[in-house]
């Protein structure tokens, strides 16, 4: 006897209802439910952050969710970043510029995480950013080029507005 | 890993959640997730039932009182370090928040659940030890109010019973321009302090300290009031050697040892972390300077 609800919720602009299990995390119903693979799965219990979405705008590691907690809600997954089909975000296009990324498993938390801190804080200093990406591992780059990447961004951000 | 199967319940209300707790002696409550939700996935626990608080608009806000602050169990952390009253009130709070995890973990994150988990070295008890703060708890059978001093029971365990609830804290006001200073030591921003300290100060006309609350966290099984520091630095100015010297008295905790730290070297942390509180604590209420370096690193 399993326990079972159905959710509705809006992510990256489309809604999707669902009937699962109650223990389903949000991140194994993007990924297994929506089939939107884009959000990573890491350590499974919120240190690794790179299954991190925006709820309602605000950073959140989705592995630390039910996906029924998500009723009603608006989420983006990385899936749902670039500006459209041929033109990426300005923080994307600064992570290709940049080196930001290798292996590229960090890279959707990165994103995301990244986007409500630039949103929040247009002006950064290099030490703001680092803390900002405290509470997401990157194993390839040694942190370096995704710092220079964001930096970036703030910068085609500010001239953007 | 995967939560193993419960029941889900998201009650509306404070009333139905207590009485789904009532009588049932294996129900977890679901607070911001963020220390539940990993004990689900390596099934630490195993609960028949969640109880889903994050529906219960009663448990959120950050009220002023006449004599400090009460803020409801499910304010987010990411509230209170965006308080503009809390700055006010209680900047050691503030301070203190912006080393709780990261930003992804402080947006979900609640006052009542770091107080409910209680673990050894999470910041906002730390902030209750220090401030004598009261945690107001209820259950269907009524609601009582624990001061902070008698709220841990042992490791990660408040003197609750199953079918009691946090459903907020206050916190007393210091005095206007009273100095303060949280400082940890961790392995990375936003990880568990392996120890971490807090202080807070109020000077006399001559510069003497009239009033110290010194608190030591990580080191025993809940944050420590050090009672001898705080007795040796009354009436004194706060001397390089005066607050080492205190400092040197929070050696006697009788401390923890794991994988991260042995016993000696939280012994040690906590007479660097707790000289370093104070410091920061004597020359804010000195006027004399803000910043505190929130990291420690080195020693």
């Amino acid at each position: 006897m399993s326990d079972r609800r159905s959710v509705t919720v809006s992510v990256n602009g489309k809604t999707y209802t669902r009937e699962v299990e109650t223990r389903l995390t949000l991140a194994d119903f993007i990924r297994h439910e929506l089939m939107l693979t884009g959000t990573h799965l890491g350590c499974e219990h919120g240190v690794c952050g790179a299954c991190t979405i925006l709820l309602d705008g605000q950073s959140a590691r989705s592995c630390l969710m039910l996906a029924v907690q998500a009723e009603g809600r608006e989420i983006t997954t990385v899936e749902g970043i670039a500006r459209g089909e041929d033109e990426l975000h300005p923080l994307q296009q600064a992570f290709m510029d940049n080196h930001g990324l290798q292996c590229g498993f960090c890279t959707p938390g990165m994103l995301t995480t990244l986007i409500e801190f630039l949103r929040d804080n247009p002006d950064p200093t290099e030490r703001e950013v680092r803390v900002a990406i405290s509470g997401n591992l990157c194993r390839c780059t040694g942190y370096q080029g995704i710092v220079a990447a964001a930096l970036d961004a703030a910068e085609r951000l500010r001239k953007e507005a | 890993m995967k939560p193993p199967p419960f029941t889900y319940h998201d009650p509306s209300t404070v009333a139905e959640a207590l009485e789904l707790l009532s009588g049932n002696d294996n129900a977890r409550l679901l607070a911001g997730g963020q220390s539940l939700m990993p004990m689900l996935a390596m099934r630490f626990v195993l609960p028949d039932d969640v109880i889903d608080i994050n529906n219960i608009a009663e448990l959120s806000g950050i009220e002023v009182t006449g004599g400090g602050l009460r803020i409801g169990a499910m304010t987010r952390q990411r509230d209170i370090e965006f308080s503009d009253v809390v700055q006010q009130h209680c900047p050691l709070m503030r301070e203190a928040i912006l080393q709780v995890g990261h930003r992804q973990t402080r947006n979900r994150g609640t006052l009542g659940g770091s107080m409910a988990h209680l673990d050894p070295s999470a910041e906002l008890p730390t902030v209750a030890m220090a401030t004598d703060a009261t945690i107001h708890v209820a259950s269907a059978k009524g609601t009582r109010d624990i001061a902070m001093a008698d709220y841990p029971a042992g490791y990660m365990t408040p003197a609750m019973e199953l079918d009691e609830m946090v459903t907020g804290v206050s916190f007393p006001d210091w005095p206007a321009g009273h100095g303060y200073g949280f400082v940890e030591f961790a392995r990375r921003h936003g990880d568990f302090a392996i120890t971490s300290a807090a202080c807070l100060m109020t000077l006399d006309a001559s510069g003497a300290i009239d009033r110290i609350s010194l608190t030591v966290s990580g080191v025993g099984p809940a944050p420590v009031r050090c009672r001898d520091a705080e007795a040796m630095l009354i009436g004194q100015h706060p001397s390089e050697d005066a607050l080492k010297a205190a400092g040197e008295t929070c050696r006697a905790i009788d401390a923890m040892a794991d994988v991260h730290a042995s016993s000696d070297y939280r012994q040690h942390l906590a007479t660097v972390m707790s000289r370093r509180a104070m410091t920061a604590a004597a020359a804010r209420a000195a006027g004399t300077t803000g910043a505190t370096g929130a990291t420690g690193k080195g020693e």
